[in-house]
């Protein structure tokens, strides 16, 4: 079978609009373009949307001020903003130590044992628990009992059902990050007669700071917003926080309840709730984006 | 099918490290099978042989470097300094300050040059001045001059080759007895190569020094000493088995070998 060549001498090497291949390419891109565009509509959406509904009462004393009794103008959301930052502190408590030493157990020191692998299961299926069985489970654990000094609803409630929802992420980012880190470094620890736990401490965990940073922060971020868990733990207060061991507001609850109350105040202050909220995940994603952007230089 | 030679003509106390029948094992696979060899103080002793003779995994077991493989298991004894290092009391951490490593590919931690070679020396208790011995083992690793300008600079900052010289003199810098290298040049080019190899014959002046290479003119420049590993293919099962054919003079090896398979692999015809 023989194959003849074109003429190349007298083809020219331009590129022509025109041909199917060159036209199928054009619209292909356009249609890839199209649907990222839809992808990120639903998040200027909301953000516009929301800014839209709680512009109005929008200003800088609503940080710091109570919110109205039901029927009165004005007041604020700065009990809840401080709720969901003590909810949140308390969260990082007890899920950053566990959700870092696991991980730090399963990339280190498991050497993938049975052990190991049951415990990735666990926290791969614990990644899928709907926020609400976390909630409630914390509720039948420590709030109806009342172990915590005798207390119900609290703060602190709230803050361990959060981190029951950050746990899988931290765990999984830990392991998946010291994971990267290559095998020569923890060789060349070990090599001038560093124990297992100066090798992880001194060389390893340094190298990998920036990925479980990074997996902190998108965990805060994920459960920040969380309202289901909140509802049954921390429950809400129209005051100022009381303590870390009383219930008090938080913005996701605040939001749900206000939302749904007959009086224009206070669903306006649940859209400028949810402004806020938006925003603020918002700037903890980018936040985490910077740190991760480290591990790159 | 396997050989190996016994060396008796050196004296106890110039014995460094003594490998009586070693048989070492990953899971129920054999790698080097009935290893029998003394690696004498004070000189440079080369490991050559076709890859997968198990030459890197003999010397990975003198700083017990091979308990990081869960199913590594030895039979037999690995003698240094008449205690064997695999009985059960001995520390690894201990083993691995006296007997340090140089890797194949140069892994310098990431941080700054000077905390690179300050890192080991502090773990293992060194209280003296530290920008010495810093500058000293920097000097004698054959790497001053190119950083001494840049110690608070990332050691990631080097070229290959002088990252190499780092890991070498972060190495000396815990003052062991002995140094293991592991193809320390397979990853470099022949300027640093070179200059590697100069740093050894500086180091072997006080250290004892085990190297393994693929390359054979190394084992000439650098050794005193070479051991020839061959493998073979074992009735019915998978892989290879790794044996020790012969240790001698490097001179010896490479002009006048006793075994066949020596001097078919020094010459070039296989492997």
């Amino acid at each position: 079978m023989t194959f003849s060549s074109p003429n190349f001498s007298t083809t020219s090497l331009h590129r022509k609009p025109g041909l199917l291949r060159n036209r199928a390419n054009g619209a292909m891109t356009a249609l890839a373009a199209t649907f990222a565009t839809i992808a990120v509509l639903p998040l200027i959406f909301v953000i516009a949307y929301v800014l839209i509904k709680g512009i109005s009462v929008l200003s800088p004393s609503i940080f710091f001020e109570l919110p109205p009794p039901p029927g009165l103008d004005g007041g604020g959301i700065g009990n809840a903003l401080i709720g969901t930052l003590v909810v949140t502190l308390i969260s990082c408590v007890f899920a950053v130590p566990v959700g870092v030493g696991g991980g730090i157990y399963l990339a280190e020191f498991s050497q993938g044992n049975k052990f190991a692998e049951f415990v990735r299961f666990g926290t791969n299926v614990l990644a899928g628990v709907p926020s609400i069985i976390a909630g409630v489970f914390i509720y039948g654990l420590v709030v109806s009992t009342r172990v915590i000094f005798g207390n119900s609803y609290s703060a602190v409630a709230g803050g361990l059902a959060l981190a029951v929802l950050m746990l899988p992420t931290i765990i999984k980012t830990t392991d998946e990050g010291l994971k990267l880190v290559p095998q020569e470094l923890r060789w060349g620890a070990l090599g001038v007669g560093a124990s297992t736990f100066v090798t992880t401490m001194k060389v390893v965990l340094p190298a990998a700071v920036a990925p479980i940073a990074t997996g902190v922060v998108l965990a805060i971020a994920r459960s920040a917003g969380e309202t289901a868990p909140l509802i049954f733990t921390a429950l809400f207060s129209p005051f100022w926080p009381e303590g870390i061991f009383k219930p008090l507001a938080t913005m996701s609850v605040l939001i749900f309840n206000f939302a749904i109350m007959p009086y224009e105040a206070q669903i306006t202050l649940a859209w400028a709730a949810s402004f806020v909220l938006v925003v603020m995940i918002l700037g903890m994603n980018i936040f985490a984006r910077w740190i991760s952007g480290f591990a790159q230089r | 099918m396997s050989f190996s030679t016994h060396i008796t003509d050196v004296p106890d106390d110039q014995v460094a490290i003594t490998c009586d029948n070693v048989t070492i094992s990953y899971g129920s696979f054999e790698a080097v099978k009935s290893v029998f060899l003394e690696v004498p103080r004070g000189k440079v002793t080369a490991f050559i042989g076709p890859s997968g003779c198990g030459k890197s995994t003999v010397l990975r077991c003198f700083n017990r470097m091979n308990d990081l493989i869960p199913s590594f298991s030895l039979k037999g004894r690995i003698i240094y300094e008449g205690q064997d290092l695999y009985e059960p009391k001995v520390d690894p951490v201990e083993v691995r300050r006296r007997i340090g490593m140089v890797f194949q590919r140069p892994n310098p931690f990431p941080k700054s040059i000077y905390e690179n070679i300050a890192f080991g020396a502090r773990i293992n208790g060194y209280t003296g001045d530290m920008d010495e011995l810093v500058e000293r083992s920097l000097r004698r690793a054959a790497v001053w001059d190119e950083c001494k300008d840049k110690l608070q600079e990332s050691g990631y900052s080097l070229s290959g080759g002088q990252q190499q010289r780092l890991c070498i003199a972060r190495t000396i810098a815990t003052q062991p007895d002995v140094i293991l290298m592991d193809e320390p040049c397979s990853a470099l080019d022949p300027i640093s190569t070179l200059k590697v190899e100069e740093t050894m014959h500086e180091l072997k002046k006080e250290f004892t020094i085990v190297i393994v290479t693929h390359n054979m003119q190394q084992a000439v420049r650098v050794s005193d000493m070479t051991a020839f590993y061959n493998a073979d293919a074992v009735e019915g099962g998978s892989g290879k088995v790794g044996y020790l054919v012969e240790f001698d003079e490097t001179a010896n090896i490479f002009n006048n070998p006793k075994q066949q398979s020596t001097q078919e692999y020094v010459s070039g015809r296989f492997g």
